[in-house]
């Protein structure tokens, strides 16, 4: 027992022991590093390769240099799928977003105790627990042009029949209104967990200067969900931009592709049944990329922002 | 742990067998995919396998039936990584990418034998490509107008034979309050068999041909006529409402519930109509009406097929297997009423006496000397049958963007034909 601590004692530290600080965060992080390196960050530089050649993924796959990129100016330019897609994204976003004071409210609503609230929240939760697919179909049934809940209840006011999913107009606002509701029901989670943390002193400071109502909510509340609104903000953002299964659940891109979107018009294009062409798809999923990271730059920058101040 | 001992099993018998072999007979694994996941399609081609193994009992037969979407996809990667040595396809340019490719085996020894050569005929022509055979098939079916003649016989209308009389059919039928065809285009292909017909009656079946390969321009004026006979119809109101919403099963009730009398379709269409509630007194069935007078009449008829893959390991019972499904006998019992109840390939065999396949039978046999086609989306690449179809779609629900759909297509047709 004495003689093992003397020899340890005796030898000089090893380069690990010294460096025990250093590398161990390292250690731990090296699993997580590995996957996402091989899974996100060489399919992205793997993508940006493939855009620039022609393959059906079967065959040689042909450098074609731009091209790609250039039908895809072709398809801006004649207002084709490349910009019905591009403008359903823009409009997928924005509207998206009423999902954050929608959310606000009902969080707001839920946030007492009466009896049963428990069994309140978990209905409002309800819709962001069952499958994108499920809520695809209920909303179809929604909209039914002949049988649809929708148009029954419009019928009574003497309109309708509208057919929501085969209105080239109607349909992107359509999907948007059958996303919102589990999206909604996601921000309600995060601003309800975000009010648990509301200071109380400060609730009470509010009232005694006299504030309350929309003055309580804005000038005090409302500052102190910052980070739910944030979270809520980034969940929001990237499930429009990713809004897939939605579409290929109710219309499939339809009527005559305009309820799609860049990530539905890149499946079709590289995956689906009269697809194949992977260069192509791979082109429009770098366009997709490039309008992601402007926001993933902003979210960091503004993470980064925050950690700072403190 | 089931199927590893069947293959011990099968591996003993293969040994025991290899010191007597029997004439005629395979051994060795055969390992066979199929699309047919539907459970008659299903059923009837497990049958049908046993059957081929019991005739070759020292072949070890593995069968893998993979569902019939996610078959489209799945197809790219198991003929290049893990190749069975027989899998289900479809004809004519459906295929065109793996022959290009490499992936699929020459057949054309197989079609060079008696039975192939004389029997086969009908289907040789969509099974080839470069002069050369890829593929058996071993069912096909035919499209046509199903209709609901207890309607017409209380309209008092006849079977249509030319346009003037389809147009002055549907022009009663549109009276009485109905719609004269049902259809969902939702999934764009039912839009395609329209087009194949209106424009196979208005130009003609090589013109057809011409145009799915990209030999004619979109903004030629016999394509504008194609749709102006189109738009006759839709302007009519013959098109039930909404149908870009419906799928091609969600449309079979306005069927059944007499809203509309007709259905252009396949003949798959009648099993879920009789399921329905129709019975063969209420439905019936007429082939497309002449459009152009003169214009050879030629049908759509889809073929289902089998192939070898390049990478098949055991070839030589693969094509006893192609030999085996192509025979009269098994042609005429996997196409029986009770199974796929579809038109047997082999022309020695025997149609089952259902009133929709005689019909069928008898108008590809003798009613349709400009040819057979395989479908639009079949005989066009794939990506302008996708592109097309979407433009088709279009036009039925906004005829007035006709020249916007037209330019659209003209510009994929640059694009793609190369």
């Amino acid at each position: 027992m004495t003689a093992s601590t003397d020899i340890i004692d005796s030898e000089p530290e090893s380069w690990f022991h010294r460096n025990q600080q250093a590398i161990a965060p390292w250690l731990f992080l090296a699993p997580g590093i590995l996957f996402f390196v091989v899974y996100v960050i060489a399919p992205v530089f793997q993508s940006f390769n493939l855009s620039l050649y022609q393959w059906d993924g079967l065959g040689q796959a042909e450098y074609i240099g731009l091209r790609n990129y250039e039908d895809l100016y072709y398809e801006w330019v004649d207002r084709d799928a490349f910009y019905v897609s591009l403008k359903n994204n823009l409009i997928w976003l924005v509207l998206y977003l009423l999902a954050i004071p929608a959310g606000l409210f009902i969080a707001l609503l839920l946030n007492q105790t009466v009896f049963g609230i428990r069994l309140y929240k978990s209905l409002f939760f309800f819709p962001f627990v069952i499958s994108q697919v499920v809520v695809g179909l209920v909303f179809t049934w929604f909209y039914d042009p002949t049988f649809g809940l929708l148009n029954q209840m419009i019928g009574v006011f003497g309109l309708g029949p509208i057919n929501v999913l085969g209105n080239e107009h109607l349909v992107t606002y359509g999907i948007i209104a059958a996303g919102l509701w589990p999206q909604t029901a996601y921000c309600m989670i995060l601003y309800l967990t975000g009010l648990n943390a509301v200071d109380p002193e400060q609730i009470e400071a509010g009232r005694l200067d006299g504030a309350k109502g929309a003055k309580m909510l804005w000038y005090i509340v409302l500052p102190q969900l910052r980070p739910a609104t944030f979270i809520a903000f980034v969940v929001t953002i990237i499930g429009a931009l990713r809004s897939f299964d939605l579409i290929s659940v109710m219309t499939q891109g339809g009527p005559f592709g305009s309820s799609r979107v860049l990530a539905y018009y890149m499946f079709e294009v590289a995956l689906s049944e009269y697809g194949f062409r992977m260069g192509y798809g791979a082109a429009i999923a770098v366009v997709l990329f490039l309008i992601m990271m402007c926001f993933i730059v902003y979210f960091l920058w503004s993470m980064y922002r925050e950690e700072k101040g403190h | 742990m089931h199927s590893m001992t069947k293959r011990t099993l099968a591996a003993l018998a293969a040994c025991t067998a290899l010191s007597a072999p029997a004439a005629a007979q395979v051994s060795g694994d055969l390992s066979i995919f199929l699309d047919t996941s539907n459970p008659a399609p299903r059923a009837t081609m497990e049958a049908m396998i046993e059957r081929f193994g019991e005739k070759n009992p020292d072949l070890n037969i593995e069968v893998t039936v993979i569902d019939r979407e996610a078959y489209k996809t799945q197809i790219r990667n198991f003929l290049t990584a893990n190749a069975p040595d027989v899998a289900t396809w479809y004809a004519a340019n459906r295929m065109k990418p793996y022959v290009d490719a490499g992936l699929f085996e020459d057949v054309s020894d197989l079609w060079a034998e008696p039975m192939f050569e004389n029997d086969l005929k009908s289907t040789r022509g969509a099974m080839t490509i470069d002069g050369k055979q890829w593929g058996v098939p071993y069912t096909y079916y035919q499209w046509g107008v199903y209709y609901r003649k207890d309607i017409f016989d209380e309209l008092g209308l006849s079977e249509p034979t030319t346009w003037e009389e389809e147009k002055a059919n549907c022009e009663k039928i549109v009276a009485s309050g109905r719609a004269c065809y049902t259809i969902g285009t939702k999934f764009l292909w039912t839009a395609g068999g329209w087009f194949d017909y209106l424009n196979m009656r208005t130009n003609g079946y090589d013109f057809h041909n011409q145009l799915a390969n990209g030999e004619i321009s979109w903004e030629d004026d016999r394509v504008k006529q194609t749709f102006a006979n189109w738009k006759e119809l839709i302007d009519m109101g013959a098109f039930i409402d909404n149908h870009q919403t419906y799928s091609w099963q969600e449309a079979l009730p306005f069927m059944v519930n007499g809203e509309a009398t007709a259905y252009l379709m396949g003949n798959f269409a009648v099993a879920p109509l009789r399921d329905a509630g129709l019975t063969d007194d209420q439905l019936d069935f007429y082939q497309f009406v002449e459009i152009t007078p003169g214009v050879e009449k030629a049908e759509d008829a889809p073929t289902d097929t089998f192939h070898i893959p390049s990478a098949a390991k055991n070839k030589e019972a693969a094509r006893e297997f192609l030999r085996f499904v192509a025979s009269p006998e098994e042609q005429t019992i996997i196409n029986n009423g009770k199974n796929l109840g579809q038109l047997p390939v082999n022309s020695k065999s025997t149609v089952d006496d259902d009133k929709f396949l005689q019909k069928g039978f008898v108008m590809l046999s003798e009613n349709s000397p400009g040819g057979v086609a395989q479908f639009w989306d079949r005989d066009a690449p794939a990506e302008m049958a996708k592109v097309s179809m979407e433009g088709f779609q279009e036009f039925m629900v906004k005829p007035d963007s006709l020249d916007k759909v037209l330019s659209k297509l003209e510009r994929a047709r640059g694009r793609i034909y190369k």
